[in-house]
């Protein structure tokens, strides 16, 4: 499936971000001293005039963003997910949900694919908090094609919006030629019978490694890239309850809260069917490198593999 | 406007914010009374306002960072002629677009949602920051409250708004000494208030009487003529002001005057206007 290219999809905010500043004059790009890492430099460099550093100040950069976007402009603001989502929690529910201003989140460095920094950094509840913000649009891409697409959605989207992008590089499997993309419309990756497995962000590529093994086995799996969290695309889960019967959610997130939570109660209310969450299950995540952390946490393709192997035995 | 009119209007609104907070059975009186005089000189001569065109792009900004004091602006609002000032009496009711804190999605002439204390001045911050890059010519002004700038998102806001040198915009502190559980200076000291926005470069007015139109109105010639830094206003002033019974006392931070307290009060102020 791997084409052999890797992109971060941080690295695909801050050029989408750098090529709509060419068609769009209307939007202001801030961030909290982490604009190397962001990618919002990028943005920097080509409309230095446009982007503003608010230093190591998160919950002043939303409420300036909230302020920019109260004078009818769009605001992207970036910071790590655990800073954004995280500290600036209140100032994003009261400043931006409560008024629904045109303020985009940007959070880079989400879940525990940050690696090494450990803990304090990997931001595992960011899908959670926002999520509970009246009005807020939840998403997250998984390949640079798809992260492109959605920030060019947020930025035409009318409303607030959180997106999470990743530090890893990881594989480009969409073909950009084809590939189209709506705010609250998963994307059926692969028809399968046997088991539905409904994956977001990072975790999509994991799941069609996974469904390449288990289709050698002869179990078929339909795989769904549910790249919104919020509005969850609950047809797309109904169906596969109604026509599988048997899924299983994977994220880079804890399962509480998250999009494993989010179909649990599409579920439970609407068409209870077996559900397997995979995710972080309720514990500080660790440091370490990156992909030994996706293998440790079972988010890669053969975590995957075994959860949903161990799911319809 | 002479100050004559302007103490009319004061009075106006000091009914206005009894009233409303006396239907509503709850709300916040004694820091809507004590920045009484700066909402009403800031809606009939500071502000670019059209109470016709709430909404136009180049109006003057101002936020209520201190959300809390919601009456007071609703009642400058009204006055002014934003919306009917009977709906003043709908303050807290269920179905009201009149909430408790400012809501800029329902009231016309609100600029900013506020009410989480700090977060008002980011805003306002984000918006002296557009009209700069943006080349526009409207001021914004944010008034805040003393108990209010122990937040520390007040000071990341001023952080930034001294280091952009944001000329247009005004920062107004309303120094009544008082906060929830008490005196400010037995709570967590914010002291010296002037000291701590030099800091942070900007330029400070003290305001001795910030219940006093010719002292505001310097302060606020003073603000649009200094260049290269924001300015601060710290105005002290007094908790409850015009009401004899509610001046100074912490009890009237957020509670509505019953039926008795509201007519002793609105007979106060009749025999102030007779005395005009």
């Amino acid at each position: 499936m791997s084409q052999g290219k890797k992109i971060a999809t941080r690295e695909s905010y801050g050029r989408t971000l750098a090529e709509l500043g060419k068609e769009h004059e209307d939007f202001l790009v801030l961030d909290a001293d982490l604009a190397g890492s962001t990618k919002t430099a990028v943005f920097r460099k080509a409309f230095p005039e446009r982007h503003i550093n608010c230093g190591i100040a998160e919950q002043n950069m939303i409420g300036v963003a909230a302020g920019i976007a109260a004078t009818g402009r769009v605001a992207f603001a970036s910071s790590f997910a655990m800073f954004a989502a995280g500290r600036a929690y209140e100032q994003i529910r009261n400043s931006v949900g409560y008024p629904q201003l045109n303020v985009k989140i940007a959070a880079t460095h989400g879940g525990i694919s940050v690696g090494e920094d450990g803990a304090t950094h990997q931001c595992n509840e960011d899908f959670a908090l926002m999520r509970t913000i009246p009005g807020m649009v939840v998403m997250v891409p998984s390949d640079d094609v798809e992260a492109e697409a959605m920030v060019r959605a947020a930025y035409a989207h009318k409303g607030p919006v959180y997106m999470r992008f990743s530090r890893l590089a990881t594989p480009v499997f969409n073909n950009p030629e084809t590939y189209r993309f709506e705010i609250g419309k998963a994307i059926t990756m692969r028809e399968g019978k046997d088991v539905a497995i409904i994956a977001a962000g990072l975790p999509v590529a994991s799941a069609m490694e996974a469904a390449e093994k288990l289709a050698a086995e002869g179990i078929e799996a339909r795989v769904i890239d549910m790249h919104t969290i919020k509005p969850l695309n609950e047809e797309a889960v109904l169906r596969a309850a109604k026509e599988i019967g048997k899924i299983v959610t994977v994220e880079e997130h804890s399962v509480i809260g998250g999009l494993g939570s989010a179909v649990a109660e599409v579920l439970a209310e609407q068409c209870p069917a077996k559900l397997k969450r995979v995710g972080v299950y309720d514990r500080y995540t660790e440091s370490g490198p990156a992909e030994a952390l996706i293998h440790h946490y079972g988010l890669d393709g053969e975590g995957v593999y075994s959860a949903v192997k161990a799911f319809l035995a | 406007m002479d100050n004559q009119e302007l103490k009319r209007y004061a009075l106006k609104l000091r009914r206005g914010i009894l009233r409303a907070t006396h239907a509503a059975a709850s709300g916040h009186p004694g820091g809507s009374l004590s920045a009484t005089e700066v909402f009403t000189l800031l809606y009939f001569e500071e502000l670019h306002v059209d109470p016709k065109n709430p909404e136009d792009p180049k109006r003057d900004r101002f936020v209520l960072s201190k959300g809390h004091c919601a009456p007071g602006l609703y009642a400058a609002l009204a006055a002014r002629g934003f919306f009917p000032e009977e709906d003043l009496l709908t303050l807290r009711h269920i179905g009201s677009y009149l909430q408790g804190h400012p809501d800029m999605k329902h009231i016309p002439g609100v600029d900013m949602s506020s009410g989480s204390l700090g977060q008002g001045i980011s805003a306002a911050v984000g918006m002296a920051l557009a009209a700069k890059i943006y080349g526009e010519s409207y001021r914004t002004y944010a008034l805040l409250g003393d108990g209010e700038i122990e937040e520390g998102e007040v000071w990341e806001a001023a952080m930034l708004a001294g280091f952009r040198k944001l000329d247009n915009l005004v920062v107004i502190v309303d120094n009544n000494n008082l906060q929830i559980d008490g005196p400010i200076d037995e709570v967590n000291s914010p002291y010296p208030i002037d000291k701590k926005f030099e800091a942070f470069n900007f330029h400070v007015i003290n305001v001795e009487d910030g219940n006093d139109f010719d002292q505001l109105r310097a302060a606020f010639a003073e603000a649009r003529n200094t260049k290269g830094c924001p300015t601060a206003i710290v105005m002290k002033t007094v908790k409850g002001k015009g009401i004899s019974f509610m001046e100074n006392q912490v009890g009237w931070h957020g509670k509505g005057p019953n039926d008795e307290e509201l007519a002793k009060a609105l007979a106060e102020l009749d025999k102030a206007e007779e005395m005009l």
